[in-house]
């Protein structure tokens, strides 16, 4: 059946088979595969994108559920080649080793900071509890998000004392 | 992993979602955020013939005051649950079930009628749901039908939803008694391996998570605690006359230990 999406900005159209997951959508037909397919279960975000502005999982959603909608993907996120402010702070603070789960990562941050004007660094934790990482830890991602809102002001207490942690 | 193939269709609305599923019956799903189904469909555990997808049906969300009731559409989120004024000031157990279900993702897609639908012995906000003694309003063909909560879970992964009828709203009495919810997993985002909802007042329900084959009712705390039992010795007995599944996760004996300490917790709360 027909599928309309406006991804990054442009629309798009494509046929699609009704099972068609998002995640292969979006990879395959589109060639955007800033987007990865990790545990394929729903549990490690790997393939988190925006859909109408908040965090899903792509893998747990038909293209056809996504009928009609904006999808964002990390491509969208620094059009013009420039790095966004998340992906900066992410290099900045060492938030990545081997990088696979790191698009999932800054969507999810990205729709965490869009949703929740104040976060301290409990918040940031919970608002990452749906993105695993196996190389890092933690530390590094959660000061990168810290330091974004800061930077957008909207962080709870003092931002660059936490950002320094 | 990819679904076998389905048709697929799109409501337009509650009455086309309900004449699709009189003409298909048992071979339709109904699709609402698919946070339960699509794993299903992925791992073609299941594999229904056509999918009624409900993503386009108006007025099947949100959350609206209705006098002594607060009335939930089907296709509320659970985001949107964690983050309604009504649910958080009149119904907030409800509210704190919602946001201890898996992560954010999961939470801006999973609907509350989805979950109960499912009937997931797992699902925390069934628990709440029974403990707040909420109403499931289904329609079919033949009109409207209501469903005490209580009645709705018949077994695993089965309910008293008939596979032509749809959820439509739930209904939850207003509430100002104290109340407590506690989840216990080793991770995260992970399901419960037990979890309690409690709703305190002169009569308290005990409901929970993972201790049986559907969400339930703890029926020997209940009865310990009308009979006078002093809060920490009904919880001792949270677990008698359950019989939780044994698994990777946990021991049935572990689950049972786990139900007395997660209800005396919520209980000092919930029944100070």
């Amino acid at each position: 059946m027909e599928l309309r999406l406006r991804v990054n900005g442009t629309a798009v159209s494509n046929e699609v088979e009704p099972r068609m997951l998002l995640v292969h959508h979006i990879r395959e037909a589109l060639g955007l595969t800033g987007t990865k397919v990790g545990c394929d279960t729903s549990s490690c975000g790997a393939c988190t994108v925006l859909l109408d502005g908040r965090s899903v999982k792509s893998c747990t959603i038909l293209a056809v559920q996504a009928d009609g909608s904006d999808v964002t993907t990390i491509e969208g996120l620094a059009p013009d080649g420039e790095l966004h402010p998340l992906q900066e702070a992410f290099r900045e603070h060492h938030a990545l080793q081997c990088g696979y789960c790191t698009p999932g990562m800054i969507m999810a941050a990205e729709s965490l900071l869009r949703e929740h004007p104040v976060l301290d660094e409990a918040a940031v934790r919970r608002g990452l509890e749906g993105n695993l990482c196996r190389c890092t830890g933690y530390r590094g991602i959660v000061d990168a998000v810290l330091e974004v809102a800061g930077r957008r002001g909207a962080i709870a207490g003092a931002p660059q004392e936490a950002a320094r942690r | 992993m990819i679904p076998a193939a389905f048709e697929y269709r799109r409501a337009a609305s509650v009455d086309d979602a309900v004449a699709l599923l009189a003409e298909h019956g048992g071979d339709a799903k109904v699709l609402a955020g698919g946070h339960s189904l699509v794993p299903l469909l992925r791992l073609r555990f299941a594999r229904p013939a056509l999918l009624v997808d409900l993503g386009r049906v108006d007025g099947l969300a949100g959350v609206r005051n209705d006098g002594d009731v607060v009335s939930i559409g089907a296709m509320t989120t659970y985001c949107d649950l964690e983050s309604s004024p009504i649910v958080a000031s009149r119904a907030p157990l409800l509210a704190a079930a919602a946001s201890e279900v898996g992560d954010p993702q999961v939470r801006h897609r999973g609907t509350i009628g989805g979950s109960l639908c499912h009937g997931d012995p797992a699902s925390d906000v069934a628990a709440a749901l029974l403990a707040l003694d909420a109403t499931l309003v289904v329609r079919g063909e033949g009109g409207e039908r209501h469903i005490a909560v209580a009645d709705v879970f018949v077994g695993f992964l089965e309910t008293a939803i008939g596979p032509e009828e749809l959820l439509t709203e739930i209904r939850v009495p207003a509430t100002s008694a104290p109340w407590a919810f506690e989840k216990f997993n080793r991770r995260a985002q992970d399901w419960a391996i037990v979890g309690c909802a409690v709703l305190g007042g002169p009569t308290p329900r005990i409901a929970l998570v993972n201790m049986a084959t559907t969400p339930v009712r703890s029926a020997h705390a209940e009865s310990a605690l009308a009979s006078g039992a002093a809060p920490g010795d009904a919880a001792q007995v949270a677990g008698d006359g359950l019989d939780p599944p044994s698994d990777a996760n946990a021991s049935a004996d572990y689950r049972s230990h786990l139900a007395r300490v997660l209800v005396a917790r919520a209980l000092s709360r919930a029944c100070p």
